[in-house]
């Protein structure tokens, strides 16, 4: 078991430098020179140079990100062109709400769509299954903006039960701020959800065939014992796969979310950053949604042994 | 002499044919009014300038004005045609749609083909790809296009580019098992190597699933293009998108929601009709997807 922890953990380490290597590639190969940017634009030859010193911009592009990868080792990824902020501080200061908006969706997700797939698969074929597997297929196909828009119209600006935008810190109180996610939340995990009950499904089918689930039956267990306790256990982990694989979904989900609802965290960093051209800020917020989402997925494998106790690695 | 005639080419086993079974899967109409509802879309697309009237003409004094006979959906903020600014919105999505899905289609192949071939480089290439895959899909395109200078051609690089990593994926799986095959096995042993193998014995059996997977590139790149207009990364907003018409929309949302609606509707039933397709070609397409009993 602890085999297998340390070789998955290990085996994150050459993925993550690989990304460090194709973030800074990203920024640094794009035209535009940071130091001008910087600079503003009444800045003398002289200034320019300056900076372009203090940023190490007038090394050579490896040496540049060993620089840059060392000081993001220890978590200083640079100062924002346009506050003059450590980014890691901007990250810090934003990371609230979205880790409460990602927590909130994942929990709705999970508690709508796997009983939605196991329905789905135990009565396969039939009216119930086609209308939960017609609602998934509008779920991946509306995107997750025009849903908010939908909601916002109906339960903030027609009924108002909820706020149409903005964010309540959980320092005001978790009710208030949960209040304030709802709608956003619940706009992601109809998307997210939409995923994860057709995976559901299809692993449900499977498992459903197979022989110890006939037993199961011969024995006299009641069907919600056998769906529930014998067929999930075994579909974990295709389950689990695809809610790491949509994490990537997710993430893109809560960076447009975040824009529509107005709440202030990583993904209208990154939206402001982009426009702005703030690069060491976009350089930072990938990495760091980068290192979230390869996070997520180590989670997923470990978590496999839980299902099937034959993965030892 | 009665001669013994030995019949030496072995009976083919049925070639199953693409075509066939694409056609197959549009056959029920179900399927068909979708089927129909794209290309009434395309239609759109390419007649734009003849259904539509100028969809970048501003009339300030009529801003936000309701419906009327020139301008059937109403103004926008700048008094320009709704229903124009929608009609010529349709090109961005299916032009990047489908552009999108050509070039993942192209390169995804190429490359999932050569590493599943196990050639020199496959293991770091497929390293490469991980780590692409390991950067939110959504967010890389957003950061290329942005980064990058702004064109049509960017906007569709940019959504590409994240879309590669998944097909090449999908390929070299279906590449890897083909690859055991006792016909590829057959095929080598006769002497068969190199371009033609792939080509012939090895290449046509990956057709069918990347054919599902391009429909599905091509809905989410609708969807990502729409995403980048709406949060005003890339193309200048004049213009006409359906994201970028939803992104106009926001400040008068309380008083105009119509604005937002149109644009939305419109994008959410094409990547619908979209996905409805790949679902077909999946289930038309796919051997193992037969209909299972239920508990």
């Amino acid at each position: 078991m602890l085999r297998y922890i340390v070789g998955r953990l290990l085996s994150a380490i050459p993925i993550l430098m690989l990304v460090a290597v194709f973030i800074f590639s990203l920024v640094h190969l794009t035209p535009g020179d940071p130091a001008v940017l910087l600079a503003g634009d009444n800045a003398r030859p002289e200034q320019v140079e300056q900076i372009r010193a203090r940023l190490h911009l007038d090394q050579s592009l490896p040496v540049q990100f060993g620089i840059w990868a060392l000081d993001a080792i220890r978590l200083d990824l640079g100062e924002s062109i346009y506050s003059k902020q450590p980014v890691s501080k901007l990250i810090l200061q934003r990371v609230e709400p979205t880790l409460v908006l990602a927590a909130v969706t994942l929990l709705l997700t999970v508690a709508m769509s796997v009983p939605l797939g196991i329905v789905a698969a135990w009565r396969a074929n039939g009216w119930v299954d086609r209308a939960i597997m017609a609602f998934a297929v509008l779920g991946f196909s509306v995107p997750v903006f025009v849903i908010g828009y939908l909601l916002v119209f109906f339960f903030a600006v027609e009924l108002r039960w909820f706020p149409v935008q903005g964010y309540k810190p959980l320092a005001s109180g978790a009710l208030a701020t949960l209040h304030s996610v709802v709608l956003p939340a619940v706009s992601l995990a109809l998307v997210f959800s939409a995923l994860i009950a057709r995976v559901t499904r299809a692993a449900m089918l499977e498992v459903l065939n197979e022989n110890y689930i006939r037993t199961a039956r011969a024995k006299g267990l009641g069907t919600f014992r056998i769906l529930v306790v014998h067929a999930l256990k075994s579909s974990g982990i295709p389950v689990v796969t695809v809610i790491g694989i949509g994490f990537a979904t997710l993430i893109g989900g809560v960076v447009v979310t975040e824009s529509v609802f107005n709440i202030p965290g990583i993904g209208r960093l990154t939206v402001d950053a982009i426009t702005r051209r703030d690069y060491p800020v976009v350089q930072g917020v990938i990495l760091f949604f980068s290192v979230a989402l390869i996070l997520v997925n180590l989670i997923v494998d470990l978590s496999y042994p839980l299902f099937d106790p034959r993965v030892k690695g | 002499m009665a001669t013994l005639e030995i019949d030496l080419v072995p009976a083919q086993p049925p070639r199953p044919n693409l075509l066939r079974r694409v056609a197959g899967a549009f056959s029920d109409p179900g399927i068909a009014i979708f089927a129909a509802l794209l290309a009434g879309v395309l239609l759109l697309a390419l007649l734009a300038p003849l259904i539509a009237g100028d969809p970048l003409a501003i009339d300030p004094a009529r801003r936000l004005s309701y419906p009327s006979a020139d301008a059937i959906w109403g103004r926008d903020h700048l008094g320009r045609d709704v229903f124009a600014r929608a009609v010529f919105g349709s090109r961005m999505s299916l032009g990047v749609g489908f552009s999108v899905a050509i070039i993942a289609t192209v390169f995804g192949v190429t490359v999932g083909l050569y590493t599943g071939l196990g050639r020199l480089g496959s293991g770091l290439v497929m390293r490469l790809n991980d780590a692409m895959m390991a950067i939110p899909a959504i967010l890389l395109a957003i950061a290329l296009a942005a980064l990058m200078d702004a064109g049509l051609a960017t906007i569709i690089v940019a959504i590409a580019v994240p879309e590669i990593p998944r097909m090449v994926r999908l390929v070299r799986s279906v590449v890897l098992g083909v690859r055991e095959q006792p016909y590829v096995t057959a095929a080598i042993s006769i002497g068969t190597s190199g371009l033609p193998l792939v080509l012939r014995h090895i290449l046509p059996n990956t057709l069918g699933p990347v054919l599902v997977q391009a429909t599905y590139v091509c809905a989410s790149a609708i969807i990502a293009s729409a995403v980048l207009s709406f949060l005003g990364v890339g193309l200048s907003p004049e213009i006409p998108s359906w994201g970028g018409m939803m992104a106009d929309a926001r400040s008068h949302f309380r008083d105009h929601p119509e604005l937002m609606a149109y644009p939305g509707v419109l994008l959410s039933l094409l990547v619908l009709t979209v996905n409805i397709l790949g679902d077909r070609l999946s289930d038309a397409l796919d051997p193992r997807k037969r209909r299972r009993g239920s508990l």
